[in-house]
């Protein structure tokens, strides 16, 4: 389980310092699809890469399984890092590593012998149905399968949990589903419980049970993504889905009027 | 023409070696000295792995002043340490010393530039999997640089190359040695041309070489 206790982010630039989260509490069950959605600048990301200590909290403390993260250093934030797989919007798979040298990498960086993480790493790229590409490299690989990649190697460590940064903002819709589906065949089968940011609420909708909408750096309303879709308590939930009713990215890139 | 390369064929081939030694050495040796101090510099820059100003800045004077010498004055102005050094300041191990000096600055210039190059995502992306800030130096810069890297050691070299007939004024022989002896000093042309042929072909050679090497291991 992962708790937030009033958690504030501000960062301080030579502009001029930016808050980007305040006083957000949220706590995140094991098992969840927890969907995390808002406007560009919103705080989405914020929010997420403070889970794994990629960011660091200005205020509040985070406890993940009853522990207090918050100020994890060295080799305990490691540990902990290896705990949270995390996928990327642009993939961030290794250029110049194969395929199966890219899934072993989180193996490698904890020191694991040579053969006992290939060995992993193909039975990771079976799950992702992408052990014929093992000694490929990711520029030869589609979009889809380069982030079915990155899903492997994120969970190379066996996670518990799994943050999801736009995991399929750049890929097709098709190749969305069929991220999303791995997804959520990985929630079920293998317990990982996944942080989803995402800008479109159909992919919410496919695979969140709960949702968190973010604005300006506060949580406006969090609960049952049935609940929030069918009764909005929020003006910016209702804009976000007032926009999503009517306009919906279609496969070929295009916007469509559903309905207006 | 055979009567040419019975006369100065050992001379030229004794040319050929010295400034292949000399090239190949310093080049070695700037590596050794440039490499980490690249590596050092890139990671304290302000969005680096680990930002240090004090010592980036410091970092940056050294290595612009060390680039901003010309070589022929660094090459008389460290005689004193190149005998310390390798006891003297002729021959090749005198030519070495300055070359190294002087080529290192640059080294850890390129080194730079080829790991700022590196995708920020992916240094990211290490982090999250729990990587120290030695295993992405390692794993992750270096690696993703490489054929960057390469691309640098063939400049490094084709540079090093040519300085080292500089280097010919403190009797380190080497081509561009002899080019300059028996061209301008006993306006013998044709060895002076011979000699500038070999380097022109040789640098021709590397250089082809680094960017077919660079582009074999290069999987982007
Ligand atoms: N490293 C940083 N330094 C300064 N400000 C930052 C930094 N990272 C993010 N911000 C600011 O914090 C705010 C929240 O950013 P964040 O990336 O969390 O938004 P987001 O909801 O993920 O947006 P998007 O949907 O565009 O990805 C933004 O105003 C952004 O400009
Ligand atoms: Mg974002």
């Amino acid at each position: 389980m992962i708790e937030l206790i009033d958690v504030g982010k501000v960062y301080h630039a030579s502009a001029g310092d930016h808050r980007a989260l305040e006083g957000v509490n949220l706590r995140i069950e094991d098992g969840d699809i927890f969907g995390i959605i808002g406007e560009s600048g919103a705080g989405k990301s914020t929010l997420v890469r403070l889970l794994n200590l990629l960011e660091r909290p200005t205020e509040g403390r985070i406890i993940i399984d009853g522990s207090d993260i918050t100020d994890y250093q060295g080799r305990e934030l490691r540990e902990l890092r290896a705990n949270i797989g995390m996928i990327f919007q642009n993939f961030a798979l290794f250029q110049q590593r194969t395929v199966l040298q890219n899934v072993t990498f989180p193996l490698e960086v904890r020191g694991g012998k040579k053969e006992a993480n290939a060995k992993r790493a193909h039975e990771l790229l079976r799950l992702v149905s992408l052990d014929d590409k093992a000694s490929r490299y990711p520029s030869e690989l589609s979009g889809g399968q380069q982030q079915r990649v990155a899903i492997a190697r994120a969970l190379a460590n066996e996670p518990h949990y799994m943050l999801c940064d736009e995991a399929t903002s750049a890929l097709d819709s098709r190749t969305t589903v069929q991220v999303l589906d791995l997804l959520a065949h990985i929630n079920a089968e293998l317990g990982v419980t996944m942080v989803v940011i995402t800008h479109s609420l159909d992919v919410a909708k496919r695979v969140c049970n709960r949702i968190a909408v973010i604005d300006e750096g506060h949580i406006v309303e969090e609960g049952k993504t049935a609940d929030v879709f069918a009764n909005p308590q929020s003006d910016v939930t209702r804009e976000l889905l007032d926009w999503g009713y009517k306009r919906t990215d279609t496969p070929d890139g295009k916007e469509e009027v559903v309905r207006d | 023409m055979i009567e040419f390369f019975d006369k100065y064929g050992a001379l030229l081939a004794q040319g050929t070696i010295d400034t292949l030694v000399m090239s190949i050495a310093s080049c070695v040796f700037a590596y050794v000295i440039g490499l980490p101090l690249g590596i050092w510099f890139a990671v304290t820059t302000p969005n680096g792995l680990r930002p240090n100003k004090a010592v980036n800045t410091v970092l940056g004077w050294i290595i612009n002043i060390g680039r901003s010498i010309p070589f022929i004055i660094l090459l008389v102005a460290i005689i004193p340490f190149t005998r310390l050094v390798v006891g003297t300041s002729l021959g090749v191990p005198g030519a070495v010393v300055p070359l190294t000096v002087a080529a290192a600055p640059f080294v850890a210039r390129i080194v730079e530039q080829s790991l700022a190059e590196v995708d920020k995502d992916l240094i990211e992306a290490a982090h999250s999997f729990g990587a120290s800030n030695m295993q992405i130096i390692m794993k992750v810069m270096l690696k993703e640089s490489l054929p960057s890297l390469v691309r640098g050691v063939a400049i490094t070299f084709v540079n090093l190359f040519g300085y080292s007939a500089m280097a010919g004024t403190v009797g380190a022989g080497g081509l561009g040695d002899i080019a300059i002896r028996y061209g301008y000093q006993r306006f013998q042309g044709d060895v002076m041309l011979a000699a500038v042929i070999l380097c022109v072909v040789l640098v021709q050679v590397f250089q082809t070489f680094g960017d077919w090497l660079a582009r074999t291991i290069d999987k982007r």
